[in-house]
């Protein structure tokens, strides 16, 4: 009875690999067994992108960086992005790739407590520094204010956006800002979000100012 | 991106000797350094800026602002823009500096952004920005692309036959005001550049955009004590609210006696292929009255010179009324 065998597995089976699980490991497995066995080299996905890795492997440097409070050994390409260390080295990929030119945001994370647009940095140049992601600010479970505000007020569509969003939003509470709407927008106007979800953030991040 | 040795400065010294071993100190110098990396990564990954030899500028200790004992002020070539901006007495001495860097870039950006690196923030032209195009800036020799073609957001002062790149930089609008000096430390030792004389027109030889030579870190720049009574102001004309370059803006330090004008300094920004300060305009308009005669006055100096190109013939006006709203603002009562 081999057909019986081949029954379709029952949809609710668990776990359910989610794709950003499984393009992380995915990311995982290709660096550690195709490219490069430490683990450490950037773009492993793209194969035209690992020639030049191995290449630049030649040069690579240690360093060590410390990303939501946890030590990072890492041996990278100096022209290894923040952004694609966080995404691609570490695998923390909440932190999103826009513009990857620092027109749009959503790279943003905060070093030393201050937010800066990861694309436009290079990981070695932060040896020793505090790096913080959108990873280190909230769990499901435990949500930075910020993060349930978006939610509550339903600040976003598509999402791609939101963590960049998010991590300019935090920070700027610690910021010198005025306390109207339009301070706010001119604060956040380094965060596109191309679905136009702004008012929406606007309201999130006056609610958790306690401005609205 | 091309690939790059880094490698960190432990010293001036040492990122003085590293630089000094670069081809040029201009457009695709061979040793280049990095502080916030906003413009340089960008024009890295765009290929249009590929060095050999990547120096980190950040561990040098020169990212104080400091109060000189003649009243000036001392700002450390890595003193990020958003704390020039917040200091305390940039806010209170040279507001226009404050303005100017605050309109520029986002808050992310500002974190980065360094006093040096702003000096040296490179034109938006897209074509010196697209590798595919014809530039004399990126590629002497190419040609221009952008005369005839897409201009609206380039320069109308100081351009050439060669050249009609805009300097995108708002700070360089404030420092040109406040006649800031540019302290350098180079391979014959240290030496001061006067704000007026550090950036050089394109001409024909547009790849050129400062006089640094290889070897030539900038260290600091000092501003001169504010003058008693004098007010400033930046205002910033854009396509958008926030966020965006400037397509005209206007850096102005005003001192009035008796209803007059005793003091004017005024450049304007995203006009110029440089920091565009108008000595012109100041002289037409010291001693007249306050108002608006003498400051449109003034102001048809300022770009009496203007060359519009194809698209961005309303740059003209534009600037002028940039310039004249900037010098009522500075002047109202307080």
């Amino acid at each position: 009875m081999k057909k019986s065998t081949e029954s379709p597995e029952p949809a609710s089976r668990e776990p359910r690999l989610s794709r950003r699980a499984f393009l992380a490991s995915a990311g995982t497995v290709g660096v550690a067994t195709v490219i490069n066995p430490n683990n450490l080299v950037a773009q492993p996905m793209n194969p035209a992108a690992a020639s030049v890795a191995t290449d630049g492997a030649e040069g690579a440097v240690s360093m060590t960086l410390r990303i939501n409070g946890n030590e990072h050994r890492l041996r990278l390409d100096p022209r290894t992005t923040l952004l694609d260390c966080l995404r691609e080295n570490v695998v923390l990929t909440g932190t999103k790739k826009g513009c990857d030119h620092g027109q749009c945001g959503a790279c943003t994370v905060h070093v030393n407590g201050r937010r800066v647009n990861s694309c436009l940095s290079l990981a070695v140049m932060h040896a020793g520094e505090e790096i913080t992601t959108i990873e280190g600010i909230g769990q499901p479970g435990a949500l930075h204010p910020m993060q349930s505000a978006f939610v509550a007020h339903d600040a976003y569509q598509c999402g791609y956006c939101t963590c960049g969003q998010i991590m300019s939003a935090v920070a700027l509470l610690k910021e010198r800002w005025g306390p109207k709407d339009d301070d706010v927008r001119e604060a956040m106007s380094g965060n596109i979000c191309r679905c136009g979800a702004y008012p929406n953030i606007v309201a999130a991040i006056q609610q958790v100012r306690g401005k609205s | 991106m091309q690939s790059f040795e880094f490698v960190r400065a432990q010293d001036a010294s040492a990122a003085v000797a590293a630089s000094a071993r670069s081809n040029t100190a201009q457009q695709g110098a061979s040793v280049r350094f990095v502080a916030g990396g906003t413009t340089l990564l960008d024009l890295m990954k765009l290929n249009v800026e590929r060095p050999l030899q990547v120096v980190d500028i950040n561990r040098l200790p020169l990212d104080k602002i400091e109060p000189l004992p003649d009243g000036g002020l001392k700002i450390g070539a890595t003193v990020r823009n958003a704390d020039l901006a917040h200091d305390p007495i940039v806010q209170r001495d040279y507001a226009v500096l404050s303005q100017a860097l605050l309109a520029g870039a986002s808050a992310q950006l500002r974190n980065m952004a360094t006093t040096g690196g702003n000096l040296l923030q490179r034109t938006r032209c897209m074509y010196f920005r697209d590798t595919s195009m014809p530039c004399n800036k990126r590629e002497p020799g190419t040609g221009c692309s952008a005369i005839g073609g897409a201009n609206r957001t380039l320069a109308i002062l100081g351009t050439s036959e060669y050249c009609i790149a805009t300097n995108p930089s708002d700070m360089n609008v404030a420092m040109a005001v406040l006649e800031a000096t540019i302290h350098v430390q180079g391979v014959k030792g240290v030496r001061s550049i006067p704000f007026t004389d550090f950036h050089v027109l394109p001409g024909n030889t547009p790849q050129r955009e400062t006089v640094l030579e290889p070897g030539d870190l900038i260290t600091h720049v000092t501003l001169p004590p504010a003058p008693p009574g004098s007010r400033s102001f930046y205002l910033k004309l854009r396509d958008r609210a926030s966020y965006e370059f400037a397509l005209a803006s206007a850096a102005v330090v005003v001192t009035v006696a008796d209803g007059k004008v005793a003091r004017a300094r005024m450049a304007l920004g995203g006009v110029g292929t440089k920091p565009w300060r108008s000595t012109e305009a100041e002289s037409l308009l010291t001693g007249q009255l306050v108002g608006d005669p003498a400051f449109r006055r003034a102001a048809d100096a300022a770009l009496r010179d203007a060359k519009p190109q194809s698209q961005n013939g309303f740059k003209v006006e534009l600037a002028k009324r940039c310039l004249v709203y900037a010098l009522k603002q500075a002047t109202q009562s307080a």
